[in-house]
């Protein structure tokens, strides 16, 4: 049997169970992970997995069952176990449940891939991860870190509606960093992230980050921090580095615009959202320069693929322009509860775990500034890069953030470095106030994002650049 | 299982050091929102996880294909790693045998616990709001697994949990109420439901008072939070050899009210046996009486510290370090005259809130993020109710807060004010781990936000 009749057996046994709608993902996904500490291999996981889901509708209610079997049999049996579940969600049954149309079909999709990171030694790898460690051990890292991830996915898609869609999707990154003990405090420098870049591209991308010629500077600005002077308590006009940003977009803009959330889904948990659907079109969430895009067409950036979860092909949308909110990120029953015509941001973490809305590439469209413009344009305030803590409400708006660096800037002139900087504001206020937005966008992975019960992990994409705010609180500590 | 761990074993061959955990995880959640069910899970999956050390190097892997081609991939893949990988200078060695106390903490009920026993009580839990939108979920979990290397070690057991984390929303306040257990029969939907209604209808109307200092009492709830941090740093042996925890073994570094352990095997632990490596589970006492005892190992660690492994090994930890799953926080002296409680204040909390001057109650805390693994500062917001204690009484339900607060600061010598005489077992907000704690009362706990900014 093949993938395909593999999820076609499970679905049409979910249908003669009594669904009204089903649909089956057969995944096989392995993962390669390595760490290295102080010059030597710190740990090597490589895994394996492989199983189906199904996902079938009964009257108003939903039901999921996944298993690691691929056999015509055991599809069947999951079909059936999915449609007897969805039915005991009836004993507390919603709204009746309908899927916008998004139109079936065939598709076939692949990621971007050069060097298939699998097929690169692991020789080869250990000795990047080695090297990086070792040089930043040498030059005053108490503990010196590395780390690659390696996915590599494969599923085949069927509905009840006629999907049949097979894609391919390799992703990979890494990073280092640099922790120094001090005399109560641990100080640490990233490249070029905490937990590394990633995308969905090959092991070119990690070539491409040169993580050695970058460790020394880790170490050395990592020494720096322990003796540099605190990030000031008060209001100021504060510079976000572009990694930075981009978690300031994953936590402040793209969770709120999961429309799960808005429609109260992740109450319990995960949280709800600030936005209320009837100011959809006209909420006024940031200032001008803000315009922020779902898109997952982005060759390489982590959150990309050919169709989602439910089978709608990727496609590009904006979430916020001009400031103003007009998109949100939608599933098909989201969707068709809250009205709108289109879905295509479900996802899920695995062949064992119920697809749900999560972001895909969620991203600040570039401005016309440059970062070293931002900074001589600013009389007094500080610039923050490199994120080391990250806390916001169960309704997306009141954050505290925290960074790596920080520097001073006066009289248009970046001048000392500052430690342990955290900054802190109401989403909509803050980005109301963002007045200056860099041109020098990347796209940067994030590979943790987490989600749902039972938990899962997602991988997003945040393109971003450098911009500026204004009247931002800073330095809280405890 | 047993049956796939020999087999492994074997492909493996002579002269490797090998070991290998298959487990086997069912696991369902019922999950409702808006009052209703909107989706409902299940899974049930095997997977074998093999380590190796050949010719002086390590590696591991893991598969959930456990057909004769899917572990003989592992294998294969395993020792090729192996091959390619430097020498490891700190392999610990394996476990050797040593026996295990009983198979783990198990209910027939729970582990074959159907959709509709769920279903049923989500359905109490909601009609139990009285009208009140509901959210949260009901899950259960068995897993069982097999443990065997190549240095005799051989060991199995079985675990079983059921949990329940709903909340209740009255006009944009909510009401929490959360509960696991090992036996079905103890979560009980209705008596959960209105206990989060009660909170949440408490909680309308609520005002912004002032950042700063307060004193507090955090109700169990919110101190699973505190255990949650201190076994993912503060006791984490692999952060403790790195110098990046705080724990000091032999300092007092908690309030002599402060007693805390690691018990998989009690009454209100969750998990199997044995760890990762297959040693077997033990109580491990981290605190006593405010002094710091010791932090948690694996063999590697352990090793590397000169001291035992204390069991709290966890699959593919190799990066992040070994952490304790059933943190439990000893109750306090029992109380004397009983207290009555009120509508919005958890049982276990009611006598430490009638001795409050000026103080706040906390349910719960909400994404805690650590800005210092050193000093363990955390910055989080509060969730699911406050209100302001004055003389005893609860008088006004209060908006959130953010704080930054060094968590074992928190608890210094001091400045813990009063222990609960009675704890609740919450499940982990994101994987199988429990922590037990009572309500605690503390002196001051430092707020540096309103809900407003």
């Amino acid at each position: 049997m093949t993938h395909f009749d593999v999820a076609t057996a499970a679905v049409q046994a979910a249908l003669d169970a009594g669904a009204r709608y089903a649909d089956a993902r057969v995944m096989h996904r392995r993962y390669e992970a390595m760490s290295a500490k102080n010059g030597e291999i710190e740990d090597l996981s490589q895994s394996e997995d492989a199983g189906i889901g199904v996902r079938a509708l009964v009257g108003r209610g939903w039901g999921f069952y996944a298993v690691p079997d691929l056999s015509d049999a055991a599809a069947r049996a999951a079909g059936s176990r999915a449609a007897k579940t969805a039915a005991a969600s009836a004993r507390v049954p919603g709204p009746t449940t309908d899927l916008t149309p998004v139109g079936a079909g065939a598709g076939s999709w692949a990621s971007l891939c050069e060097v298939d990171p699998l097929t690169v030694p692991l020789s080869d790898k250990g000795d990047l991860l080695v090297h990086a460690t070792k040089t930043m051990r040498e030059h005053g890292a108490d503990v010196a870190e590395g780390l690659y991830q390696i996915w590599d996915t494969e599923k085949w898609f069927v509905s009840s509606e006629g999907h049949r869609i097979d894609q391919h999707i390799r992703e990979c990154g890494a990073g280092i960093s640099s922790s120094v003990i001090g005399d109560g405090e641990v100080q640490r420098r990233s490249y070029p992230a905490y937990r590394g870049q990633y995308g969905t591209r090959g092991w070119e991308l990690v070539q491409e980050l040169d993580l050695g010629a970058h460790a020394a500077r880790t170490a050395e600005e990592a020494r720096a921090l322990l003796t540099a002077p605190l990030c000031p308590a008060g209001e100021t006009t504060l510079i976000l580095g572009g990694e930075q940003m981009a978690l300031q977009i994953h936590e402040s803009v793209g969770h709120a615009i999961e429309l799960d959330r808005i429609l109260g889904w992740e109450a319990a948990f995960a949280g709800t959202s600030w936005l209320d659907l009837d100011q959809l079109g006209s909420l006024h969430y940031g200032s001008e320069l803000m315009n922020i895009t779902i898109d997952p067409t982005i060759p390489g950036a982590l959150g990309s693929f050919g169709f989602d979860d439910e089978g709608t092909p990727a496609a590009r949308r904006d979430a916020v322009r001009e400031g103003r909110w007009v998109g949100v990120l939608a599933g098909r029953d989201s969707a068709s509860v809250a009205g709108l015509d289109y879905a295509g941001s479900v996802r899920a973490d695995g062949w064992a775990r119920l697809p749900m809305v999560r972001m895909t590439n969620v991203g600040l469209e570039p401005g016309p500034h440059t970062l070293e413009e931002m900074i001589a344009a600013t009389d007094d305030g500080i610039f923050m890069e490199t994120n080391r803590s990250w806390s916001i409400d169960d309704k997306r708006l009141n954050f505290q953030f925290g960074t790596e660096v920080a520097y001073e800037i006066k009289n248009g002139r970046q001048g000392r470095m500052l430690r342990n900087p955290t900054y802190t504001g109401i989403g909509p206020i803050f980005w109301r106030s963002m007045d200056m937005l860099s041109s020098e966008s990347i796209a940067w992975g994030t590979p943790n994002c987490g989600k749902g019960q039972p938990g899962q992990i997602g991988h997003t994409g945040h393109p971003s650049a450098p911009a500026r705010f204004q009247n931002v609180r800073v330095g809280v500590r405890g | 299982m047993e049956d796939i761990a020999r087999r492994v074993l074997e492909l493996v061959g002579p002269g490797v050091e090998a070991e290998v955990l298959v487990g086997h995880t069912a696991l369902a959640l019922t999950r409702f929102a808006n009052s209703f069910i909107h989706q409902n899970v299940a899974d049930a999956t095997t997977s074998v996880r093999l380590r190796l050390h050949a010719d002086g190097r390590t590696s591991s892997g893991s598969t959930t294909v456990t057909n004769d081609e899917g572990l003989a991939g592992l294998v294969s893949r395993t020792r090729e790693a192996a091959r390619l990988l430097p020498p490891d200078s700190g392999w610990p060695g394996l476990t050797p045998p040593a026996p295990i106390e009983g198979e783990g903490n198990w209910d027939e009920a729970t582990a074959q616990a159907s959709p509709d026993a769920r279903a049923d009580r989500v359905r109490a839990f909601v009609d139990a709001a009285g009208g009140l939108e509901t959210a949260g979920y009901c899950r259960t979990l068995y897993v069982a697994g097999a443990f065997a290397n190549t240095a005799g070690q051989s060991v199995s057991g079985r675990t079983a949990e059921v949990a329940m984390d709903g909340i209740a929303r009255a006009n944009g306040a909510d009401g929490l109420a959360r509960l696991s257990s090992r036996r079905l029969s103890d979560v009980d939907g209705a008596v959960l439901g209105a206990r989060a209604a009660a909170k949440a209808r408490a909680s309308t109307d609520a005002v912004e008072l002032p950042p700063g200092r307060y004193e507090v009492v955090l109700e169990s709830s919110a101190v699973a939070d505190i255990l949650q941090n201190f076994a993912l740093y503060g006791f984490n042996g692999k952060s403790y050899n790195e110098r990046l925890a705080f724990a000091e073994p032999g300092a007092e570094q908690f309030d002599r009210a402060i007693t805390l352990v690691d018990d998989t095997l009690g009454e209100s632990g969750l998990g199997l046996p044995f760890d990762a490596e297959g040693t077997p589970k033990r109580r491990v006492a981290f605190v006593s009486a405010g002094v710091t005892e010791q932090v948690a190992h694996d063999r590697r660690t352990a090793a590397e510290a000169g001291a035992a492994s204390t069991g709290h090994a966890i699959a593919g930890g190799g990066s992040f370090g070994p952490m304790p799953a059933s943190m439990l926080l000893e109750p306090g002296p029992a109380a004397g005259a009983a207290v009555e409680p009120g509508a919005v204040v958890d049982p276990a909390a009611a006598p430490l809130v009638a001795s409050v001057e000026r103080g706040l109650l906390v349910t719960d805390l909400w994404y805690t993020r650590v800005l210092d693994p050193k000093s363990l500062v955390v910055t989080g917001l509060t969730r699911n109710g406050v209100w302001l204690i004055e003389n005893g009484e609860i008088t006004t339900p209060v908006r959130n807060f953010r704080f930054t607060q060094s968590y074992p600061q928190a608890l210094a010598p001091g400045a813990v004010l009063g222990v609960g005489p009675s704890v609740t077992t919450v499940p982990d907000g994101w994987g199988p781990a429990w922590r037990t704690a009572p309500a605690l009362r503390l002196a001051s706990w430092n707020f540096t936000g309103g809900a407003s900014g």
